[in-house]
């Protein structure tokens, strides 16, 4: 196949490239099956080639190097240990002896099923790789087996791996991988091999160290923003603020009068200025005397787009996800009813690493570099701005500083494509902060009404959950998402919540709103759970139940759920007296093939500040392949979902969006968050998905949580304080500035003090 | 011409006074593991230390660093406060995306300083600065109170 080396090699010319359209997104959440085994027993362009290359994802060479290539994408998730993990538990080596990269773009080879491409989302990694991962490791170990029995003349089956070893029990003579890798690739690729029993595992279920993280405590670790090749040029942009406007005349003066700025760089909507480094592109942006022709969207507002939903809610013909049972007669027959409806915010994703792309436009192809969630997408993008062909777009990923759906979408790609194309050298293209919040695609906002009919004994026997919202996966589909089907990301976590509810409708209205938007960490359950988990928490109080004996009720039926719901219930010690003015919220799900339930307890000052005491969090995820991931998944979610649920909204005046740093898309912080306890269901299933389900948990749990300390039924968010002040203050612009560290410095070099914040002085010239 | 000292080597840089120490660091001397995340002392991510103090180096004019010291994360493993907090976090995994951690550390190991033994309360101090958007301040806490013990 390939001469050995000492290191993995880049393969430069082989066979063209297989690809499928690079702007393609398919996303079949549900229903989609796990393809099995997709790996190619040859290596393609771009691909790394070693003397033993049994597939896409293994590599071993002479030296005895072993490499691993990922499908999926490491942003802080875990997924290259827990990826690694399972080819390392079958190929039988250690994981501190393997060297981990990232796949190149190549769709045949590493697209996840679950997704319908090559891409890292939606919490399929490990769910997707369960069984071709392991069968990878599995099918190599036995052709690394095979060749050591082959050299000894002697039977297979006495013949065992362990650590990167294969040893002749009878005699004990030892054979190490890297030795054995040429004999290895010329065995035939086992077609169909035996996995471990689970009680076997000598790795799945250890909490092992990860392998991304030891460059991150010394910088090391080169993220896309770090990069830097030669003759490199750094630009900022500014792209039109009102959605959809376009560039109009730009004075361009005062900008290329600071010294250092290089290029002036005009698109159809943005500009950009390019400089020896960032700082001189952004004074030269803000030196920029820019004239914007705003569009249709100019007056555009946040209650506008509200309006227009709610209305569309009441007046469209909805698409039917789900209907069962007699809906209208349960109604009728019922002893009570109740009714509410729910509205949830835009949202951006915020990343701490803000959106950038180093491009290399040459003659005759395009070099690019970053850290995406979508890397053949970022090629497609690439090719299009520039008209080269896929295989002259060349992509090198970088581990992501923060993903959370952002870098699902590479459109950024595009500009910095589109104004590399315009020179010679390359561009790292940097957005501010301000820039990143402002022109992020938001989390939808959403409207949603619900009603039940409660029976004799309380409990519900109809419900009906009438979703409103824009299309997401619309965004992702080349021509949209045809207007009467039924997009199954809108329902997602709404259709079939965990409870025992025999008559039950749920329908989806769409109403896209005139901006793009995309996938936020927790998808679809993120927004339905907090609807469902909130109106489930009405009910109970309306039947005058306790929220988990409620729930307890309803799970008869759901081994899983009701395993999670009293684990969490005991272990918070639900039920057992708190004092005045602080309560314990629950909230209970099924998203991304994980079961979750989540008591969260906080207390609320009469001036209506809210302080998170204790989240406790039961999980049953199938296998948890590590335990300490799935826990700092758990803690890092629910964090992320708290912090949207208190502070995070997205909205617009006259077009433009109203927020623009940390200061005002406020971010929860350590003095905030909560002592959190994580506990498991111990399971054999296979594995559920982890990055977003304690995402999906925080906000309903909040909201009940807030019910029960203040009896105040919030059904919006951000959650607004307002309504929870019993001191009579206005609490609309309460602690926007969260407490900083004390002692530091903020001395300028003319001796003037400056607040060490910076805001004021900085946000007025930005 | 600046005359600045970062992590214990003297260095000239030909910039304007006015830039921040951050855009020095990372697009002048190529010392890309302090990061930018706001622009505004917002987020921390961008913290370095001069003397051992803690600055978010993103509003810091290079021109008023002066005869300091700067410190970054490439260099932190090397004081024993530093060394103490880089174990401490690989130890408790506390990492996730990674990238407000060099920030993270730089405060963390400042704390450490100038405080061997911090309560709760000094720890929401001194780190409430640094924003993680992968939310790992339990493990944060933790890990600080593990270093302090170390």
């Amino acid at each position: 196949m390939s001469k050995p080396s000492s290191s993995p090699q880049k393969v430069t010319s082989r066979r063209a490239f297989l690809q499928g359209s690079g702007l393609l997104l398919g996303f079949t959440m549900l229903g989609a099956g796990i393809r099995p085994g997709f790996a190619a027993a040859e290596p393609v362009e771009g691909d790394v080639i070693a003397a033993f290359s049994p597939d896409a994802f293994i590599r071993v060479d002479s030296d005895g190097k072993i490499t691993f290539i990922l499908p999926n994408i490491e942003m802080g998730q875990g997924t290259h240990t827990g990826e690694a993990t399972l080819i390392a538990e079958e190929l039988e080596v250690g994981l501190d002896q393997v060297t981990v990269v990232d796949a190149p773009p190549n769709e045949k080879l590493y697209t996840t099923a679950l997704l319908g491409g090559q891409a890292t989302g939606g919490s399929t990694s490990m769910r997707a790789t369960w069984e071709p991962l392991r069968k990878a490791g599995a099918a190599a170990r036995t052709m690394l087996v095979s060749a050591a029995a082959a050299q000894w003349s002697v039977p297979v089956s006495e013949c065992s791996a362990k650590l990167g070893v294969v040893t002749h029990q009878p005699t004990g003579r030892q054979l190490a991988y890297g030795a054995l890798a040429d004999a290895a690739g010329k065995q035939p690729v086992p077609s169909d091999v035996k996995l471990k029993d689970p009680k076997d595992f000598q790795l799945i279920g250890k909490s092992l160290r990860r392998v991304d993280t030891a460059g991150k405590v010394n910088g090391a670790v080169v993220y896309g923003i770090d990069v830097r090749v030669p003759d490199m040029k750094v630009a900022t942009v500014a792209a039109c603020p009102v959605i959809g406007g376009k560039l109009g005349a730009v004075d361009e003066t005062a900008a290329r009068a600071v010294p250092g700025v290089r290029d002036i760089v005009r698109l159809d909507n943005a500009v950009a200025v390019i400089g020896d480094h960032f700082w001189v592109a952004k004074k030269g942006l803000e030196a920029l005397t820019i004239t914007w022709d705003e569009g249709a969207n100019a007056k555009l507002s946040s209650a506008d787009i509200m309006n227009t939903l709610k209305a569309a809610s009441k007046n469209k013909t909805p698409i039917m996800a789900r209907q069962e049972g007699d809906v209208a007669g349960a109604l009728k027959a019922a002893v009570k009813t109740v009714e509410a409806s729910y509205e949830l915010p835009f949202l951006a994703h915020a990343p701490m690493e803000p959106i950038n792309c180093v491009v290399h436009v040459r003659a005759d192809e395009c070099e690019i570099w970053l850290g995406t969630q979508v890397p053949t997408q970022a090629q497609g993008w690439a090719a299009q701005v520039t008209g080269f062909p896929l295989d002259k777009v060349i992509v090198h990923n970088h581990l992501i500083g923060g993903g959370f759906g952002r870098r699902l979408v590479a459109e950024y790609v595009g500009q910095a494509a589109a104004i590399a194309k315009q020179v010679s050298y390359p561009v790292k293209v940097i957005w501010t902060r301000e820039e990143d919040i402002q022109h992020d695609l938001y989390r939808p906002t959403y409207y949603d009404r619900l009603s039940a009919g409660l029976g004799a004994d309380g409990l519900p026997t109809v419900w009906i959950d009438h979703v409103a919202g824009g299309s997401v996966l619309g965004n992702y589909i080349p021509g949209g998402w045809p207007q009467d089907k039924l997009d199954d990301d809108a329902v997602d976590g709404a259709a079939k919540p965990p409870y025992d509810l025999p008559v039950i409708q749920v329908d989806w209205v769409r109403e896209d709103p005139p901006m793009p938007i995309t996938w936020w960490r927790g998808v679809g359950p993120t927004h339905n759970v907090f609807v469902v988990e909130s109106f489930m928490d009405e009910l109970a109080h309306a039947a005058g139940k306790d929220p988990v004996e409620y729930r307890r009720a309803l799970t008869k039926n759901q081994p899983r759920a009701a395993g999670v719901l009293e684990l969490a219930a005991e272990k918070s010690g639900w039920g057992s007296p708190l004092p005045a003015g602080s309560g314990r919220g629950i909230s209970l799900h099924n998203a991304f093939g994980s079961f979750m339930a989540a008591v969260l307890e906080i207390s609320v000052s009469p001036a209506g500040e809210i302080t998170l005491q204790r989240a406790v969090v039961a999980v049953d995820c199938g296998i948890a392949i590590n335990p300490n991931t799935v826990e700092a998944q758990i803690e890092g979610g629910l964090i992320f979902g708290l912090s949207a649920a208190l502070y995070s909204g997205i909205t617009f005046s006259n077009g433009r969006v109203e927020q623009s740093n940390f200061h005002d898309y406020r971010i929860l912080r350590i003095n905030e968050a909560p002592k959190i306890e994580v506990y498991h269901v111990k399971s054999l299933e296979s594995p559920g998905g982890i990055g977003e389900t304690a995402t999906v948990s925080a906000g309903p749990a909040l909201a009940n949580a807030i019910f029960a300390a203040t009896g105040k039924r919030l059904r919006s968010l951000p959650i607004d304080r307002n309504q929870l002040k019993s001191d009579g203050a206005d609490k609309t612009s309460v602690s926007m500035m969260p407490p900083l560290a004390a002692p530091l410095l903020a001395v300028l070099a003319n001796g003037k003090e400056r607040p060490e914040t910076g805001v004021e002085t900085e946000a007025e010239t930005l | 011409m600046i005359a600045l000292n970062v992590n214990g080597e003297d260095r000239s840089v030909d910039v304007p006074d006015d830039m921040p120490l951050l855009w020095v660091l990372r697009d002048v001397i190529g010392l890309t593991g302090t990061k930018f995340g706001c622009g505004i002392a917002q987020c921390g991510a961008c913290t370095v230390q001069l003397d051992g103090q803690p600055v978010r180096s993103c509003v810091l004019p290079v021109a008023s660093v002066g005869s300091r010291h700067v410190t970054t994360v490439e260099a932190i493993g090397t004081t024993q406060s530093g060394k103490k907090v880089q174990q401490a976090w690989l130890d408790l995994e506390v990492i996730q995306c990674g990238y407000c951690q060099s920030g993270q550390i730089m405060s963390a190991s400042a704390l450490l300083e100038r405080n061997p033994d911090p309560s709760d309360s000094d720890i929401d101090a001194a780190m409430s600065g640094n924003i993680c958007r992968c939310g790992t301040y339990a493990r944060i806490r933790a890990a600080i109170k593990q270093a302090a013990k170390a």
